[in-house]
């Protein structure tokens, strides 16, 4: 048998990689729901002599959070405001969101869902006498454009069969776009400036992981849409288990690394979020609550969430904690309360629940609601039906318990950490809402530099879009991106780096490894290098322990991050030394790299905000409760990529809708 | 809970271009191993449990075994994926099994329609290329009217 100090991986990595450059007018790194509504719009808007290209890490067909398939659209305005739903945001986020973003999305959203329908996505259907009706049955309704009626759960939700969804949304996409703009299995990671016009994208460089090839891309605008950050902390799970995410484990945080790194400003980065699942599957609890009307209850059987002491509690947390719903954060948080008290764990009393809902049902129906449970597991999260089936879980006969997970980063969600980006050229919308561009034009959802757009994950400041809502997103930076790259006809995007330069950083863990793996008999110990799995160990434990991880109950203090801040220094130093040798070590080098200076700028913004916003995803131990006073704003940070130095500011907050 | 191969079952998409579930894994995980013909998860602790190359295996050669950390053994979750339906055999460690049968898509494969030849006109309006065909006018804050 042979010594095990070789590279493991299928594809081994060579030194010298081949090089492809190509030059495009408009790029869009990602494949998930943003991207794929960019690729949808963006050719509608394309004069016929431009270009535009598409890269994922990934195969669009099943790419980004919405792989798996949907139970719900989380996020369909129908008959309700806009200005509700800037409500509706603002209190589940505390207070503190880009109005102008949110405003601006439910302006546009509809339209996405009624394409999704179009499409074959089956939509829900109330008949007039109150039934449900999905599938190709929902189509007798009408459809949602003509006026027909979703089945809500909440507000804002419709009930979907969405295990199709994200292949749907796709196809569109792909049809759209066209095959020979699109590259699959293409991890872009890094941005590039121009040479000559400061502030102003020129590029991104990037590898496939499926042959020894470097891509460097030259482009006068940019989307940058790859989702938020998963596996940043330890999960509760360590075993093969922690690739049961909640959000998709694949989720890198590139998004907000590629845009840091070119001195892009971030925001809201301290928002979290860290979702009560049920526990170790991580299901869905939406459809539970809204559509089956389950209550929690503590390890007494008691409904402690309805109970006066939560009332009182909730009552600290004015006006956000007394509104009609509570927002997730605070729900978080009395669950918390209750597990440190001793009255854990937290059990979804689903028993109770379908038997209600019986009481009014025949046989038939009873066996749909018993399908209806089912499906909300089996469309998105197929691993908490099987976790049913192991443990002998029938919902009408067996409670389940629930969970809140390991933190995870994100700006779709309930949770809306993210790039600052311009909000929309309206005279309503403040001036600092604006980010004004070198010829003095507002370009909505461009970050502060130049010809550089995010959408979904990626946009700060304005949360729960989820999947919908990131597909309009994606949307609407597409013709932002056109009109950059048409107005800015006579740019020549040129690097500073050679091509030489590119591929040694690109390659580099691959150098390392080849320049070292002979000096040990065992491929993963040797004292020149680190594996990307050591290195996402360290991450984890790091940010577990010190960073509000699950270890403390989410608690933090500014101790604490003065420490993780240096662990996370050593470990970008030590990123230096990674080595990869094979195209999947590779990848997985590049995510980590990716996570660590995600991580770091949401460590540094908790850092900065003196005061604990959030309580129920994370808490700053010195800085308890809520200082309106002195943090009714934004924390915005930017990183200079020529100095390597970081800034962390305040950004004034306005209101724009009133309560 | 990670995805498995089934030796026997599986002939690594005799040697096409494209192997089903290496181009499907969202997280590159499934692998071929060109000499035995065979394909297999290579980082089973970063499955995501998706199903998504179970589900374009053409033998069928692809199924899911619980996380060691938290499943127990004995169950079975398997999707049959139709062009119009999904259907689910669920078979409970005890014994008991379920089977669900889900619409997946109201159109055929590849009908999406995906307005190929709009053309937007006004690239300075705030409207997608939807919008402005269908004469949709963006609202303001109602406060502010």
């Amino acid at each position: 048998m042979a010594l095990p100090n070789k590279p493991l991986g299928e594809i081994k990595a060579v030194r010298d990689p081949e090089v492809e450059e190509r030059e495009v007018d408009c790029l869009i790194v990602g494949g998930g729901m943003a991207a794929c509504g960019a690729a949808f719009e963006i050719k509608k808007w394309l004069p016929d002599d431009m270009s535009v290209l598409l890269v994922d890490k990934a195969a669009m067909e099943r790419s980004g959070a919405v792989a798996q398939g949907l139970s719900a659209i989380n996020t369909y305005i129908g008959e309700n405001t806009p200005d509700d739903y800037v409500r509706m945001v603002r209190n589940d986020l505390m207070g503190i969101v880009r109005e102008d973003l949110i405003f601006d999305l439910g302006c546009h959203v509809d339209d996405s869902v009624h394409l999704f329908e179009e499409w074959g996505l089956p939509i829900w259907k109330k008949t007039p006498e109150g039934k449900n009706l999905d599938g190709k049955k929902g189509l007798k309704m009408g459809t949602l454009k003509d006026g027909a009626t979703p089945v809500r759960t909440g507000k804002w939700q419709i009930m979907i069969n969405g295990e199709s969804y994200k292949r749907i949304v796709a196809e569109a996409a792909k049809k759209a776009l066209g095959d020979e703009n699109i590259l699959e299995r293409i991890f872009i990671v890094e941005l590039l400036l121009d040479a000559n016009n400061p502030n102003q994208i020129a590029g991104a460089v990037g590898f496939s992981v499926r042959e020894n090839k470097v891509y460097i891309i030259k482009c006068k605008s940019m989307l940058v849409a790859c989702g938020g950050a998963v596996n940043i902390y330890q999960p509760r799970s360590v075993g093969e288990g922690k690739g049961r995410a909640w959000y998709p484990v694949w989720n890198s945080g590139s998004t907000y690394t590629l845009c840091m790194r070119v001195g892009a400003e971030l925001t809201m980065m301290e928002n979290r979020f860290t979702p009560a699942r049920f526990k170790d599957g991580y299901g869905p609890v939406g459809a539970w609550f809204l559509l089956f009307k389950a209550k929690t209850l503590n390890g007494l059987g008691e409904p402690y969430a309805t109970s006066e002491a939560a009332k009182k509690e909730l009552e600290k947390y004015a006006p956000y904690g007394t509104a009609a719903i509570t927002p997730t954060c605070l729900r978080n948080h009395l669950m918390l309360f209750e597990m440190k008290e001793g009255r854990g764990p937290i059990i979804m009393d689903t028993v109770t629940a379908l038997a209600e809902l019986g009481k009014t049902m025949d046989k038939k129906e009873l066996k749909h609601l018993e399908a209806e449970a089912w499906e909300d597991f089996l469309d998105m999260t197929c691993g908490q039906a099987n976790l049913w089936c192991a443990t002998n879980t029938e919902p009408e006969k067996k409670n389940s318990e629930i969970m809140p997970t390991e933190p995870y980063l994100l700006g779709s969600h309930s949770g809306c950490c993210g790039l600052w980006v311009s909000g929309p050229d309206y005279d309503w919308v403040p001036d600092s809402y604006k980010v004004k561009a070198d010829n003095g034009k507002v370009y909505k959802q461009m970050t502060t530099v130049y010809g550089l757009f995010t959408a979904g994950d990626g946009v700060g400041g304005s949360g729960h879009k989820f999947s919908s809502g990131s597909h309009s997103e994606g949307r609407i930076a597409a013709k932002q991106m056109v009109r950059y790259a048409v107005d800015h006809k006579d740019y020549t995007p040129t690097l500073k780096m050679s091509t030489d330069e590119i591929v040694d950083m690109v390659y580099k863990p691959v150098r390392v490894f080849l320049d070292h793996c002979e000096y040990t008999t065992a491929v993963d110990v040797n004292p020149n290098y680190i594996k990307p799995n050591g290195m996402m160990y360290r991450l984890m434990k790091a940010t577990h322990e010190y960073g509000a991880g699950t270890a403390t109950f989410y608690q933090t203090t500014s101790k604490c991050l003065e420490i993780v801040m240096d662990l996370l220094q050593v470990m970008r130093e030590d990123c230096e030394k990674m080595a990869a040798g094979d195209l999947h070590e590779l990848l997985r080098a590049w995510e980590i790299i990716h996570r660590i200076w995600t991580v770091e700028s949401h460590l540094r913004h908790i850092q900065f905000r003196k005061e604990t916003r959030y309580p129920g995803f994370y808490y700053q131990s010195d800085h308890p409760g809520q200082d309106d006073e002195n943090w009714f704003c934004f924390v915005n940070s930017k990183y200079d990529p020529e100095k390597g130095e970081w800034d962390i500011f305040k950004k004034e907050y306005v209101k724009i809708i009133p309560d | 809970m990670p995805s498995f191969v089934i030796q026997e079952k599986c002939d690594g998409c005799k040697g096409g271009d494209k192997t089903a579930c290496m181009y499907i894994c969202p997280n590159d995980l499934m692998v071929l191993d060109p000499n035995a013909m065979k394909a297999y998860n290579q980082e089973p602790d970063q499955c995501w449990e998706c199903f998504s190359c179970v589900k374009i295996c053409p033998s069928q050669a692809i199924e899911v075994r619980g996380y060691a950390d938290f499943v127990p053994l004995g169950s079975s979750i398997m999707p049959m994926l139709g062009t119009e339906d999904i259907m689910w055999t669920c078979k409970f460690r005890n014994g008991v099994v379920k089977r669900f049968k889900f619409p997946v898509r109201t159109t055929p494969e590849g009908a999406a329609n995906a307005y190929e030849d709009l053309k937007g006109q006004d690239l300075e309006s705030p409207l997608l290329a939807t919008e402005e065909k269908d004469g949709y006018q963006v609202p303001k804050p109602q406060a502010l009217a």
